[in-house]
């Protein structure tokens, strides 16, 4: 449920005319909430522009899948280029948007996503290079993970991802903004109060002008 | 000019410890027969260069599995719980690049350089930050390119003089790996006349290739996967 919410919120963010990439796992499924009117370029690092919605049986081909390994489909006027290709697209800036997963956000907008030292390490993949170098990162994750700890925090512990790249922060529990004042509060989810969200959230929270609900 | 070989030829040339770039980003693009056939011949003592192991009981993994593979360099192997088993034991030394980093290290090798400057990860755990060092203004650091002694390659189509074509995502690393390693090996199911492929659409030049074996790419490794697809 509270995936769905942070989904459905998350597709207001994606404009037509934008090229974007999305991330293994929660972002991945964001495809299925786009409008199917929403004219956007999906990028997959495996070798894709143009990423579709998943395959079925019958339209599923054993060399197209995307950089999660599922089988996909292409739109209109996709493209398929190597591996090196694909990250000189993501490394000269040509993504309009990424949007990642994370363990931890933290006010400056530091993201760690890739390693547990001792518990997580299968390797960085493409997570490093896409935080880096795209304008715009959007992160999506749970506001608590399953001990009740905030992900949102003062400052990572984790080996970071990339300093300084996050934009926006969609959890179950709000919509926080990256500022140089540090992270702006500008929705809260329905159901909560601000009190609730600033509470469950381990960094501190500037609230917003107006603080909206989604 | 004229490359086709047997597999158990092919596969013969490579020797004990040698240094194996292969193809495929998950299934798509991975040599399944070319590594089976190393498989049986049981070349030991190798470092395998992949964007990632496959999945437990297929590809490299099957290799690795066996104890023939030394080292690993990769980018991610986070769907084979296999083979993180066996990096924390420690059984299996792993080296791991970010994905477009490993890619250009291939591509810069397959250019016949030697490294290029980069500012990935410089300020992340990856880099010694003794290696950081300034360029025209810049904080950069070099990332040496990687060459290899063998390349193998899955390609849909190919021609006997080893000009190759790729299909959709089953391209990934291989044009770069057929670029990087001084011997080159592909596989296909669909071995053509020269002639048969137009010139503009070939992928890999037949320069690059050493040899091209004929598979059949009809066991289930080369079909789709079950729960991959929407039902």
């Amino acid at each position: 449920m509270s995936l769905d919410r942070i989904l459905k919120r998350a597709a207001h963010e994606i404009q037509d005319g934008q090229t974007i990439n999305l991330g293994i796992g929660l972002p991945t499924m964001l495809v299925n909430y786009l409008p199917p009117e929403r004219d956007v370029m999906i990028h997959a690092e495996n070798g894709v522009l143009g990423a579709g919605a998943k395959a079925t049986h019958e339209t599923a081909s054993p060399s197209l899948i995307d950089a999660g390994g599922t089988y996909i489909t292409t739109r209109q006027g996709s493209a398929f280029f190597d591996s090196a290709v694909s990250f000189a697209m993501i490394r000269r800036s040509r993504l309009d948007m990424s949007v990642m997963g994370a363990f931890e956000v933290d006010q400056e907008g530091n993201l760690a996503n890739w390693k547990i030292p001792g518990k997580f390490s299968p390797g960085i993949g493409g997570a490093m290079e896409l935080a880096q170098k795209t304008r715009n990162i959007l992160i999506l994750c749970t506001h608590q993970d399953k001990h009740g700890n905030s992900k949102i925090l003062k400052k990572c512990t984790l080996p970071l991802t990339a300093e300084k790249c996050v934009s926006r922060i969609i959890t179950d529990m709000a919509v926080m903004d990256v500022t140089a004042e540090g992270l702006v509060l500008i929705e809260i989810a329905d159901g909560l109060t601000i009190e609730q969200v600033v509470q469950a959230t381990d960094a501190p929270l500037v609230l917003g002008d107006e603080i909206g609900r989604f | 000019m004229h490359k086709e070989t047997t597999i158990e030829q092919a596969i013969a040339t490579i020797p004990n410890g040698a240094t194996i770039m292969v193809g495929g980003f998950g299934s798509p693009g991975t040599p399944f027969s070319l590594i089976e056939e190393l498989l049986r011949q049981r070349q030991t003592g190798l470092t395998l260069i992949k964007n990632d192991a496959n999945e437990q009981g297929l590809g490299i993994s099957r290799l690795v599995e066996a104890g023939q593979v030394r080292k690993l360099v990769t980018t991610h192997i986070g769907l084979n719980k296999k083979i993180v088993e066996m990096m924390n034991g420690g059984s299996l030394e792993v080296s791991f690049f970010p994905q477009g980093i490993l890619a250009e290290k291939i591509r810069t090798a397959g250019a016949g350089s030697f490294g290029f400057l980069t500012d990935i990860g410089l300020h992340s755990e990856i880099t010694d930050p003794t290696d950081v060092m300034e360029y025209q203004g810049r904080k950069v650091k070099i990332e040496a390119a990687l060459y290899a002694d063998f390349a193998l390659i899955h390609a849909h189509q190919g021609d006997h003089f080893g000009n190759l074509v790729y299909r959709a995502t089953a391209m990934n690393f291989s044009p770069l790996m057929a670029m990087a390693a001084d011997k080159v090996i592909a596989e296909t199911p669909n071995l053509v006349t020269p002639g048969t492929i137009p010139p503009a659409t070939v992928h890999t030049p037949s320069a690059f290739l050493t040899s091209i074996v004929r598979i059949d790419a009809d066991g289930p490794e080369y079909q789709l996967m079950e729960g991959r697809y929407e039902p």
